[in-house]
């Protein structure tokens, strides 16, 4: 049977999502697979659309932009900055959803990213943390969760939520 | 704000790592303060400043009992968390599943062309 692992999702800090998934590939190609447009477009879509722009200028300050056209029409866009680059180890870069409520400012809504790769006996460990500037910013992000239409896992949930009685 | 203030509340609340302790030391059943003190090996009025925040956005309840006060976790306010965590994790799976494919591919075609990269 292939692993096909879940990734974890963890909240260390009221301003922190940290997402750790393993691979079963050498952490180059991992990286590329992550910062390549033509394969980002393969995987980013995560199965509910089509990812129809994927631009990346991988260096310091260069932009990057993600668009994903859902199977039920409408469009989930993020972008951002690259701010520190150390190839096959380290991506740090902003995010921004661009659907961000009204009132709130890029500046106020943008999250520091910090992918990490690591490499242990040909598998690679990939940790994402997600830091909001503030509590605006993370309910940003859970904002834009529940509009890229991903509360089908709510039967799902009702177990969760019992198992916790 | 477009959002519920209750999901980001309850986030907020639950977000703390000791209000998590005590959540996970709540899931087992009821538990009285003072047995919140001893599992968790925090002192009285942390516990209870910890359980004041949390019964203030509705994550556990309370009940009197002759004397003593028992929490319970209330599973239903904690729903929108899960729900979240729930479907940000299940979007980054499917997206790394995705991403298997894509690396399987890339390795097969690094062994195919022999070099080292």
């Amino acid at each position: 049977m292939t692993t096909s692992g879940t990734a974890t999702v963890t909240l260390p800090t009221d301003e922190q999502i940290l997402i750790t998934r393993e691979f079963e590939a050498p952490k180059h190609l991992v990286y590329r697979a992550w910062t390549t447009p033509e394969l980002v477009r393969r995987w980013w879509n995560a199965r509910r659309g089509e990812v129809t722009v994927a631009e990346i200028d991988l260096r310091v300050g260069g932009q990057w932009r993600y668009v994903l056209v859902a199977e039920e029409g409408f469009e989930v866009g993020f972008h951002g900055e690259y701010r520190e680059i150390v190839p096959n180890e380290r991506i740090v870069s902003t995010e921004v959803y661009e659907g961000l409520p009204d009132g709130v400012s890029e500046e106020e809504g943008a999250t520091l990213n910090t992918a990490t790769f690591t490499e242990t006996d040909g598998r690679t460990t990939l940790t994402i943390l997600v830091q909001a500037a503030n509590k605006v910013s993370r309910d940003a992000i859970i904002d834009s969760g529940m509009e890229a239409g991903m509360q089908d896992a709510m039967d799902l949930l009702e177990e969760v939520a019992l198992s916790l009685r | 704000m477009a959002r519920a203030a209750t999901t980001a509340d309850a986030f907020n609340a639950v977000a703390e790592p000791r209000r998590r302790e005590i959540l996970d030391a709540l899931a087992g059943g009821e538990r009285a303060v003072n047995e919140l003190v001893r599992v968790l090996g925090l002192a009285q009025p942390q516990v209870s400043k910890h359980l004041r925040v949390l019964r203030e956005v509705g994550a556990v309840d309370v009940r009197e009992d002759g004397r003593r006060r028992l929490y319970r976790v209330n599973g239903r306010a904690l729903k929108p968390i899960h729900d979240w965590v729930t479907s940000y994790e299940r979007t980054w799976s499917e997206r790394f599943d995705e991403l298997d494919v894509v690396l399987e591919e890339l390795k097969r075609k690094e062994e195919g062309d022999g070099n080292d990269d």
